[in-house]
C-alpha cells in the first residue's frame, strides 16, 4: 500500500508529537467529536426535563448546570474549533499547494492547549458543575454563584489561546505559502472564509481572554471589578463579553459558509456565481461583526442612541449574507446537480441558514427585541444558524472530504438517510421554539406555565430524532474506515488542488509541488453531463474524472 | 517532495526558501503582537471607564505610588530595549561576543525592572494597599473605599500582567543566549533574535503607556 | 389567567402590544416570502437541473446587475425594519408626563412592588386600566429582568442603578410576569402576575393597605439611622441640609454637578463617595449592608415628600391625588 500520512508511522508518539497538519486535524476530529457528544448529552437531559411543566427530572441547580455545560462545551469546544481545526487544518495547505502550515509546532501546541482547556472545563464538571450560563453575566458569576466558575473560566481562557494560534497560523500561511500561480482570486472560497474567520479570532478572542481573567481575579481575590457594591459596573462585563462573543458567532458560521461554497460548486459541477462577491462578503461579515455587539444589550440600560447604531449596523450584516445565499442559488441555476449526501447537507444549509438569518432581523429590530430578548425566540434563532447552518455545513464537509482524509468512501445510502433525519429532527426541535419565544417563554427555565407544554413536547420529540440523526454518521463513518470502498484521487469529479493528490495524501501533501495556471472553480458543466450520459450509473464513483489539469506537472 | 538538497540547515521543511521563512516569521510575530494589543486593550478599556467615573478618588490613590521608582523603572526598561536593539544589530553583523553580551544586558535590565516592581509591591502590602480583606484607606470615611480600592485592583492587574509578560521574556532571552552560545546565529540567519526583539520592544511599549496612566494622573 | 386555547401570540394588554405585533407581522411576512422563495428555487433547480436531465445549460458566471439587485432589495427592506423598530422603541423609552410611578425591587428570587400610596405586594403588580404607569426598578443583588409578555415589554433590573419601564394597560385581566435574565437557582420561579383592574376597583384595592406607606417608613428610617445627626435642617451639621433636596442641582467636589434625582440620592446613601458635595469632606459612611434598596427607596420617598419643588424630575402623580 502506498505511503501516506496515515501509514507513514504507526507509533503513538508519531501522532502525539506530530507536526503534520493532517494528523493534527485527525487529533482534533477525535477530540471535538467527544466534546460534541458531551454537550449533546447535556441537551438530551434538559430537553427531557422540559417535557413537563414542572421540575421533576433534575433539581434546579442541576438544570442550570446542564444548560451551562451545553453552552460552554458547544460554543468553545465544538463550534469554534470544528471546521477550522479539523477541515481547515487538513485542507488549507493542500488547497493552496503547500507542504504544511507555516508553523507546524505552533499547530501542535494549539491542539495541546485545546486539550488542557478541555481538562480544566471537565474539572469544573467534576467539581460539581457551573451554573452561570455560558455567558457568565456578572455579578452573578463573579460574586454570587457558588459553583466552579474559576475552573470553567480557566478552561475558556486556555482554549481561547488554542483558537488564536490556529488563526495566526492560517493567516500567515495564506499570505506567504501559496503555490506559484495561486493568486488570491484563484483561491477556493473555503480559504477566503477561513481567512476571514481567522481575522476575527485574532482580534476578538484576546478580549474574551482578558474578560474571563478579570472575572477569575474577582472571584479568586474577592475584589470588585464588576461588583456594584465595590464600585464596579456589571454592564461593563457585558460590553467586554459581547465584544468577543458577537464576532464569535461569525467565527462559528463563516467556515461553514466556505464549505457550502465548495459543495455547491462541486455538486452543481459549476463555478460559483459571483466569486468575488462571495469572497468579499466573508470579509464584510467579519468586519461588520465587530460593530454590532450592543444588539445583545438593548434592554440592559444601554443608551438608546447607541442602540440605534447597533441596530442599524446589525441590519447591514444581513446584506453580505443575503448576497451569498443568492449567489449559491444562481450557481444551482443551469448546473448539473448531483444529490449526494454532502449536497443534501449544503442545500439543507441554505434553507435553514436563510430562516436563521431572517429571524436575526427580528432581533435586530429594537422594538421586537424588547419582547423576544432572553426568550426561546433567541434560542431558536441561533440554533437555526449554528445547528441548521454551521453544523450541517460541518457534516457536509466531513462527508465530502472523508474519502480524501481516509481513502475510503462512506455508505451513501446511510449518508442520505441521516441527512434527512437530521434535517427533519432539527426543524421539529427548533421551529416550535420561535412560537414559544413570542408567546413569552423565557430562556433557562426549568419550569414553565402549562400552556407552553405542547410546544415543548414537540421540541423534545424533535431533539430525539436529531440525536439519532447524529449518532448514525458516528456509526457508519467509523464503519467505513475498515469496510468502506477505497477511492482514488478524485471520487467526486471535483476541482481543486486537494483532488489532484492521493487519497489519503502523502505526508508532504504532493509528490510534485504544484504550479497553478487556471482560475478557481473551472468546472466544465457540459463535460460532466456528457460523461454521465455515456456512463453506467454503477460506475459513478470509480469512473475516471474529467481532466482537470490544475497543475503543470513538468515542474 | 523536498527539493532542498542544498538548502541551509536552518530552513524548515515546510518553506520553499529562506525569504518565505523570514517573511512568515515576521508576519507571524506582528500578528501575535496585534493579539496582545487586543488583550491589553480590553484591560485599558475597563481602566478608562472607571477612571472617568472615579477621577478624584483615582487621583488620590495614584499619589501613593512612588513616581520616582516608576520613572527610574521606565528608564531601566527603555535601556533594555536599547541593548536589545544592539543585540539585533550584533547578530546582523556577525559579532557573536557582542550579541551574547547584549542579550545578557537586556536580561539584566529586565530583572532590575522586575526587582524594583517587587519592592513596590512589598511596600504596597505593608501600607495595606493591596485589594482584598487586608485593604485599608485613611482619609475618607470607612476603610474600604470602593473607588480607591478599584484603582489598586487595576494597578496590580495591569502591572502584574505586564510583569508576567516580562517573565516570559526572560525565558525567551535566556533561550536566545543559549542558542547564541551554540553559534546558531549568523548574518544569514538571526530571525529569532529579531522576533524576540520585537516582543521585547512591545512589552516595553506597554509599560510606556502604563507608567503615565497609573503614576502620572495629575501630578501638578 | 385568560383562557388559553392554543395561541401563537400572547394577549395584547398594553398600548405597545398592537404596535409590536404589527411590526412582527411585517417581519413574518418578509421572512415567509424570502424563505419560501429560496426553498422553492433551491429545490426547484435541484430537481430541474439534476444530473442527467436534458435541459439548457448555457451558463453565466457572474452578473453585477444581479448582485446590485439582490443587495439593494434586502437593504431597503432592512432599513424599513430598522426605522420602524427604532421609532416604536423610542416611544417605549419616552414616558409621558403624569405617569403613575410604582417602585419595583428585584431580588433572588422575588419581586417586591411598592405603590406610592403605601400598598406593597410580592410577585404581583396591580395597575389601573388606561393610566400611564412608570416602574422604577432596582435589584438588591444580581441582574434580573422584568418581563410581561402581554405588554410586549421587558427591562433589565440592575443592582445599584435604577432602570425604568413605562406602559398604559389597555385590557383588564391577569397576565404573566417573568424574570427574563438568568439570576441563579430559582430564576424560573421568580415569576408572578400583573393584574389590570378597572380604575374604581384599583382605588378600592389601593385603599386596602396595611402598615406604613413608604414616606412614613422613610421618615422612621431617617431617625432610626441618625441621618438627622449630620443632616440637620439648618445646615449646621457635618452634612448638608436635605430640605427641599429632590430635584436640586448639586455642585460636586472635583468639578461638575449632578441633579439630586432618585439615582443620586440612592448613591448618596449606599455609595456616598461616588459624588461629594462641594465644600464638604467625604465623611459620610456608606449604609450598604445596613439598608436595603427598599429602605433607600423609602427614605427617598420621604425626602421627596419634603421637597417643595420637585420640578426637574419628570412629572409623576399619585393615584389618590389624581382621583
Amino acid at each position: 500500500m502506498k505511503r501516506n500520512y496515515l501509514n507513514a508511522n504507526y507509533s503513538i508518539w508519531s501522532w502525539l508529537l506530530t507536526g503534520d497538519h493532517k494528523r493534527i486535524a485527525i487529533l482534533y476530529l477525535i477530540s471535538i467529536t467527544l466534546f460534541f457528544f458531551i454537550g449533546g448529552a447535556a441537551a438530551v437531559l434538559f430537553r427531557l426535563e422540559l417535557l413537563t411543566p414542572q421540575g421533576d427530572l433534575v433539581i434546579p441547580e442541576d438544570y442550570n448546570k446542564l444548560f451551562t455545560l451545553h453552552g460552554v462545551v458547544m460554543v468553545f469546544f465544538f463550534m469554534v474549533p470544528s471546521i477550522p481545526a479539523v477541515l481547515g487544518n487538513f485542507l488549507l495547505p493542500i488547497m493552496i499547494g503547500a507542504r504544511d502550515l507555516a508553523f507546524p509546532k505552533l499547530n501542535l501546541a494549539s491542539w495541546y492547549l485545546y486539550i488542557i482547556g478541555g481538562i480544566f472545563t471537565l474539572c469544573a464538571l467534576l467539581q460539581g458543575g457551573v451554573d452561570t450560563g455560558w455567558t457568565f453575566y456578572t455579578p452573578y458569576s463573579s460574586t454570587y454563584s457558588n459553583t466552579a466558575v474559576l475552573s470553567a473560566a480557566l478552561g475558556v481562557f486556555v482554549v481561547g489561546f488554542s483558537s488564536i494560534l490556529t488563526a495566526l497560523n492560517f493567516i500567515i500561511t495564506t499570505h506567504t505559502m501559496r503555490a506559484p500561480g495561486m493568486t488570491w482570486f484563484r483561491l477556493p472560497l473555503f480559504i477566503w472564509s477561513n481567512y476571514a474567520t481567522s481575522l476575527i479570532i485574532m482580534l476578538g478572542t484576546p478580549v474574551l481572554a482578558i474578560t474571563v481573567m478579570l472575572v477569575g481575579v474577582e472571584r479568586f481575590c474577592h475584589v470588585g471589578i464588576f461588583d456594584p457594591r465595590l464600585g464596579g459596573d456589571p454592564v461593563l462585563f457585558q460590553h467586554l463579553f459581547w465584544f468577543y462573543s458577537h464576532p464569535a458567532v461569525y467565527i462559528m458560521l463563516l467556515p461553514s459558509l466556505g464549505v457550502v461554497s465548495e459543495l455547491i460548486a462541486c455538486f452543481s459541477h459549476k463555478r460559483i456565481f459571483g466569486y468575488e462577491f462571495v469572497a468579499f462578503s466573508s470579509l464584510a461579515i467579519a468586519i461588520l461583526g465587530f460593530l454590532v455587539w450592543g444588539h445583545h444589550m438593548f434592554v440592559t440600560g444601554q443608551s438608546m442612541y447607541a442602540g440605534f447604531v447597533f441596530s442599524f449596523i446589525s441590519m447591514l450584516v444581513a446584506i453580505p449574507s443575503a448576497i451569498k445565499v443568492f449567489n449559491w442559488t444562481a450557481t444551482l441555476y443551469k448546473g448539473s446537480i448531483s444529490w449526494s449526501t454532502p449536497m443534501m447537507y449544503a442545500l439543507g444549509f441554505i434553507g435553514l441558514f436563510t430562516i436563521g438569518g431572517l429571524t436575526g432581523l427580528f432581533l435586530a429590530t429594537m422594538a421586537i427585541d424588547v419582547h423576544v430578548h432572553d426568550t426561546y425566540f433567541v434560542v431558536a434563532h441561533f440554533h437555526y444558524i449554528m445547528v441548521g447552518g454551521a453544523v450541517m455545513g460541518y457534516l457536509g464537509g466531513i462527508h465530502f472530504w472523508w474519502p480524501k482524509m481516509t481513502g475510503r468512501m462512506y455508505p451513501e445510502g446511510w449518508g442520505r438517510v441521516s441527512a434527512v433525519l437530521i434535517f427533519a429532527g432539527f426543524n421539529l426541535t427548533f421551529f416550535p421554539q420561535f412560537i414559544l419565544g413570542y408567546l413569552g417563554m423565557p430562556r433557562r427555565y426549568y419550569v414553565y406555565p402549562d400552556e407552553f407544554q405542547v410546544l415543548n413536547v414537540m421540541s423534545s420529540a424533535g431533539a430525539s430524532v436529531l440525536g439519532l440523526g447524529y449518532l448514525l454518521p458516528l456509526g457508519y463513518l467509523i464503519w467505513s474506515l475498515k469496510y468502506g470502498k477505497k477511492v482514488g484521487k478524485n471520487p467526486w469529479h471535483a476541482y481543486g488542488l486537494e483532488w489532484e493528490t492521493d487519497s489519503p495524501p502523502p505526508t508532504f501533501n504532493f509528490d510534485v509541488m504544484p504550479v497553478v495556471t487556471r482560475p478557481a472553480y473551472d468546472y466544465d458543466t457540459e463535460a460532466i453531463e456528457q460523461q454521465y450520459a455515456e456512463s453506467d450509473p454503477q460506475d459513478q464513483l470509480t469512473a475516471p474524472p474529467p481532466e482537470y489539469d490544475l497543475v503543470n506537472t513538468k515542474h | 517532495m523536498s527539493a532542498h538538497a542544498d538548502s541551509p540547515p536552518f530552513l524548515r521543511h515546510q518553506f520553499d526558501d529562506v525569504l518565505q521563512q523570514r517573511t512568515s516569521a515576521a508576519l507571524g510575530m506582528w500578528a501575535f503582537l496585534l493579539t496582545e494589543v487586543m488583550f491589553f486593550g480590553g484591560l485599558f478599556t475597563a481602566y478608562t471607564v472607571y477612571r472617568y467615573w472615579y477621577y478624584p478618588e483615582w487621583d488620590q490613590a495614584s499619589r501613593q505610588l512612588d513616581v520616582y521608582l516608576g520613572a527610574f523603572n521606565t528608564f531601566v526598561l527603555l535601556t533594555s530595549s536599547l541593548t536589545m536593539a544592539f543585540a539585533v544589530d550584533s547578530a546582523a553583523t556577525g559579532k557573536q561576543k557582542a550579541l551574547r553580551r547584549n542579550i545578557l544586558l537586556t536580561l539584566f535590565f529586565g530583572i532590575v525592572f522586575v526587582g524594583i516592581k517587587g519592592i513596590e509591591y512589598t511596600t504596597k502590602w505593608e501600607h495595606h494597599l493591596v485589594p482584598g480583606s487586608h485593604f485599608e484607606w485613611h482619609g475618607m470615611s470607612g476603610l474600604r473605599v470602593p473607588a480607591i480600592e478599584l484603582f489598586y485592583v487595576f494597578y496590580f492587574i495591569m502591572t502584574g500582567l505586564h510583569a508576567f509578560h516580562m517573565l516570559i521574556g526572560f525565558g525567551l532571552l535566556f533561550t536566545l543566549w543559549i542558542q547564541a552560545r551554540m553559534g546558531k546565529f549568523s548574518p544569514e540567519y538571526y530571525t529569532p533574535v529579531e522576533m524576540i526583539g520585537l516582543y521585547w520592544h512591545f512589552v516595553d511599549i506597554i509599560w510606556v503607556f502604563l507608567f503615565p496612566l497609573l503614576y502620572l494622573m495629575d501630578r501638578s | 389567567m385568560s383562557d388559553h386555547s392554543f395561541q401563537v401570540i400572547p394577549d395584547m394588554a398594553s398600548n405597545f402590544s398592537m404596535d409590536v405585533d404589527i411590526l412582527y407581522g411585517f417581519l413574518v411576512a418578509v421572512a415567509l416570502i424570502f424563505s419560501t422563495l429560496i426553498c422553492v428555487l433551491v429545490i426547484g433547480f435541484g430537481i430541474y437541473y439534476r444530473r442527467g436531465a436534458k435541459v439548457d445549460r448555457t451558463i453565466e458566471t457572474h452578473s453585477n446587475v444581479q448582485e446590485l439587485i439582490w443587495a439593494s432589495v434586502p437593504f431597503v427592506l432592512v432599513m424599513i425594519m430598522f426605522s420602524w423598530g427604532a421609532v416604536v422603541f423610542f416611544d417605549m423609552k419616552t414616558p409621558p408626563e403624569n405617569t403613575l410611578d410604582i417602585e419595583v425591587v428585584g431580588k433572588q428570587w422575588m419581586w417586591k412592588i411598592q405603590h406610592a400610596e403605601g400598598r406593597t405586594e410580592i410577585n404581583s403588580l396591580h395597575v389601573p386600566l388606561g393610566q400611564a404607569i412608570r416602574l422604577r426598578m432596582i435589584s438588591e443583588d444580581v441582574i434580573h429582568s422584568f418581563y410581561v409578555p402581554a405588554f410586549r415589554l421587558k427591562q433589565d433590573v440592575l443592582p445599584a442603578y435604577f432602570s425604568q419601564l413605562w406602559f398604559t394597560p389597555t385590557k383588564t385581566g391577569t397576565f404573566h410576569l417573568f424574570c427574563a435574565e438568568y439570576c441563579g437557582t430559582e430564576h424560573s420561579l421568580m415569576k408572578g402576575t400583573v393584574t389590570v383592574m378597572d380604575p374604581q376597583e384599583y382605588s378600592q384595592w389601593l385603599s386596602e393597605k396595611t402598615g406604613d406607606g413608604p414616606v412614613q417608613t422613610g421618615e422612621k428610617l431617617f431617625t432610626q439611622f441618625s441621618c438627622d445627626g449630620c443632616h440637620k435642617t439648618d445646615g449646621t451639621g457635618n452634612g448638608p441640609s436635605l430640605a427641599g433636596i429632590f430635584g436640586k442641582v448639586r455642585p460636586l467636589n472635583g468639578g461638575g454637578a449632578a441633579q439630586a434625582d432618585e439615582q443620586y440620592l440612592r448613591d448618596a446613601i449606599l455609595n456616598p463617595h461616588k459624588q461629594v458635595l462641594t465644600g464638604y469632606k467625604s465623611l459620610m459612611p456608606s449604609f450598604q449592608g445596613q439598608l436595603t434598596e427598599s429602605d433607600a427607596l423609602a427614605i427617598i420617598a420621604y425626602l421627596k415628600a419634603n421637597s417643595q419643588s420637585p420640578a426637574a424630575a419628570p412629572a409623576s402623580v399619585t393615584w389618590n391625588d389624581a382621583h
